[in-house]
């Protein structure tokens, strides 16, 4: 190649990389104050528009796994039969039968979404890089909320999601309702425990609580090998999936889609045995609440998933046609993949008797978790000797200056 | 008014008459709804206070976990009927408001309420935040490590006791 042309290729390379770095101070407004509600659009933007798509999805997905020709009535390959469903449970009658506990049936639908909702508030979506007027570089992650706890209020926002379906299920007054309800209360409450601690593994490993911290902990060498060539610092091998060595994942991502009651933890709503579970006594709207809330969950699980195990916004490899995909594009695809792990499971995987999920959950599970995080722990000691001998302060703090 | 006092004021009305509509409440659903509307003013009140982590281990172990648990046990002793308490002659009502004038009245005795509206103590906005609460509990120049591993194996006994007894009637 001629000398020129790779100057100018270079050149390209070097303007394209920069318009993703952003002045901190533009015409005197301070960019970074605008990170929050940037964020806050995204995660509305993003987990309302995609929910239509998420059902043609697993429909089609679904489709192909048992064989059949799946959604092609309304529009091209079925794409418009979300809205037409919407549309139909919109003019739907709103029956409400005449026993239920009037104030608690009609909250439950909307706190399960507004719950849900709430948790996207910590999520941290893509890394946006500020220039300083001195010239210095500052990364700010681009979240709502840059609190201390992320990983606790996503926790806490996992465990209050339950009061919907739970009063759901005590409010339509119906034996079967009840019983969902029931279920999913017993259910979160014990996958809650292993989900915590699975998640307890990387938080030893990266050293905070903030996701996007956690996000830039995975931003490293694999296992702080510093000989490794730089492409892949950050990379598919320095995310926590592999650093954490592999079971914590495996323990989240089952208990993540036991706590969002999805087949094949889907008993809350077992149609064999339960009509439809918690939603029995729900329609037209107020079923459509549990609906969107039940996928806004999804969303937000897997992205929890994709955040603390899978590298939220980073790229596979730190080289060329990576790193010029933004970071946010990179997080919607590791979401998405989630999504899709769902419906396979859905599609494959007989549903649990009740017994086998319990087992599964206190003494499979939880077992394995604890001793998981015990020798990660001792694993994250051994690997800070060296550099508290080499007199260098391991400070993870240093990278979160972006954190309060 | 300063928006914080505002906010302390609704909070508190929050937190304050969940814990009313609690005792005074006869369903008894309605009852552990209105103790997880309290749990949660409480944990917006740490939050004000600075104390993240305090805050989410409220919403996390009391509003989610113990709370859920409660709503589990009445759902299936199906407790759930309304109006199972008779409503009888008793000194119940002049006792509440009685207590309700003469409580409030020994605590401004003992001056609980003075200095109320001073400023937050400096020292209270580092306290609750994940590394101060670890580096308190489990550093080994203060008193606390020990009480707190005592506790912690109190509750596994309490633990193991449950399940030998569970056992023993199967």
């Amino acid at each position: 190649m001629p000398k020129s042309l790779l100057a100018s290729w270079d050149h390209l390379r070097d303007s394209i990389y920069n318009a993703f770095i952003l002045p901190r101070y533009f015409h005197g407004v301070d960019l970074s104050h605008l990170v929050p509600y940037l964020a806050l659009i995204g995660i509305f933007g993003f987990s309302l528009s995609i929910l239509p798509f998420l059902i043609w999805i697993e429909r089609v997905a679904l489709g192909l796994v048992q064989d059949r020709t799946g959604p092609n009535r309304v529009g091209p390959r079925g794409l418009l039969q979300p809205s037409a469903d919407v549309l139909k449970l919109f003019f739907k009658e709103d029956f409400q039968p005449k026993s239920v506990d009037k104030r608690l049936y009609y909250i439950a639908p909307f706190l399960t979404v507004m719950i849900a909702l709430s948790a996207g508030a910590v999520l941290p979506l893509a890394n946006i890089t500020f220039r300083l007027p001195n010239g210095t570089l500052q990364n700010v992650p681009l979240m709502v909320a840059n609190v201390n706890i992320g990983l606790l209020y996503m926790l806490a926002a996992s465990s209050l999601g339950v009061y919907g379906i739970v009063l759901a299920g005590w409010a339509s007054n119906n034996k079967y309702s009840l019983i969902g309800g029931l279920r999913a209360a017993a259910q979160v409450i014990s996958y809650e425990l292993a989900m915590g601690l699975a998640l307890l593994c990387v938080v030893v490993q990266a050293g905070t609580v903030n996701l996007g911290g956690i996000v830039y902990a995975q931003d490293t060498l694999p296992f702080g090998l510093t000989w490794l060539p730089p492409f892949l610092k950050g990379s598919v091998f320095s995310w926590f999936w592999l650093q954490s060595l592999i079971v914590p994942v495996i323990l989240y991502t089952i208990a993540m889609i036991a706590e969002t009651n999805r087949a094949p933890f889907d008993l809350p709503e077992a149609e064999s045995e339960l009509v439809a579970g918690f939603h029995t006594e729900y329609s037209a709207m107020k079923f459509a609440a549990f609906f969107a809330g039940e996928y806004i969950n999804m969303l937000a699980v897997c992205a929890l998933n994709a955040a603390v195990f899978w590298g939220g916004w980073l790229p596979p490899f730190n080289c060329f046609p990576f790193t010029f995909i933004p970071g946010f594009v990179w997080f919607i695809l590791k979401i998405m993949s989630g999504i899709c792990l769902y419906v396979w499971l859905r599609g494959t995987l007989p549903r649990l008797r009740y017994d086998a999920l319990m087992n599964l959950g206190w003494k499979k599970m939880l077992p394995i978790a604890l001793i998981w995080l015990f020798v990660l722990a001792g694993y994250s000691l051994i690997r800070q000797i060296p550099v508290h001998l080499a007199g260098v302060h391991y400070t993870q703090a240093a990278m979160l200056s972006g954190g309060k | 008014m300063a928006p914080a006092l505002v906010l302390f004021y609704i909070l508190a009305f929050l937190c304050v008459g969940g814990a009313v509509a609690m005792v005074t409440s006869n369903n008894p659903v309605r009852s552990a709804l209105s103790l997880v509307i309290s749990f949660l003013s409480l944990a917006a009140f740490y939050i004000t206070l600075d104390a993240q982590f305090i805050a989410a281990v409220q919403v996390v172990v009391y509003a989610g976990a113990i709370m859920v648990l409660f709503l589990f046990v009445i759902m299936l002793l199906n407790l759930g009927a309304p109006e199972v308490v008779k409503k009888t002659r008793s000194f119940l009502p002049l006792a509440t408001t009685l207590l309700a004038i003469i409580f409030p009245m020994v605590l401004f005795g003992f001056g609980v309420f003075a200095g109320l509206d001073g400023p937050t103590p400096s020292g209270a906005s580092k306290l609750g935040t994940v590394g101060a609460v670890g580096r308190t509990l489990y550093s080994p120049t203060l008193p606390w490590l020990l009480p707190f591993e005592a506790t912690s194996v109190l509750l596994l006994v309490a633990v193991v006791g449950a399940i030998v007894l569970a056992r023993r009637k199967a």
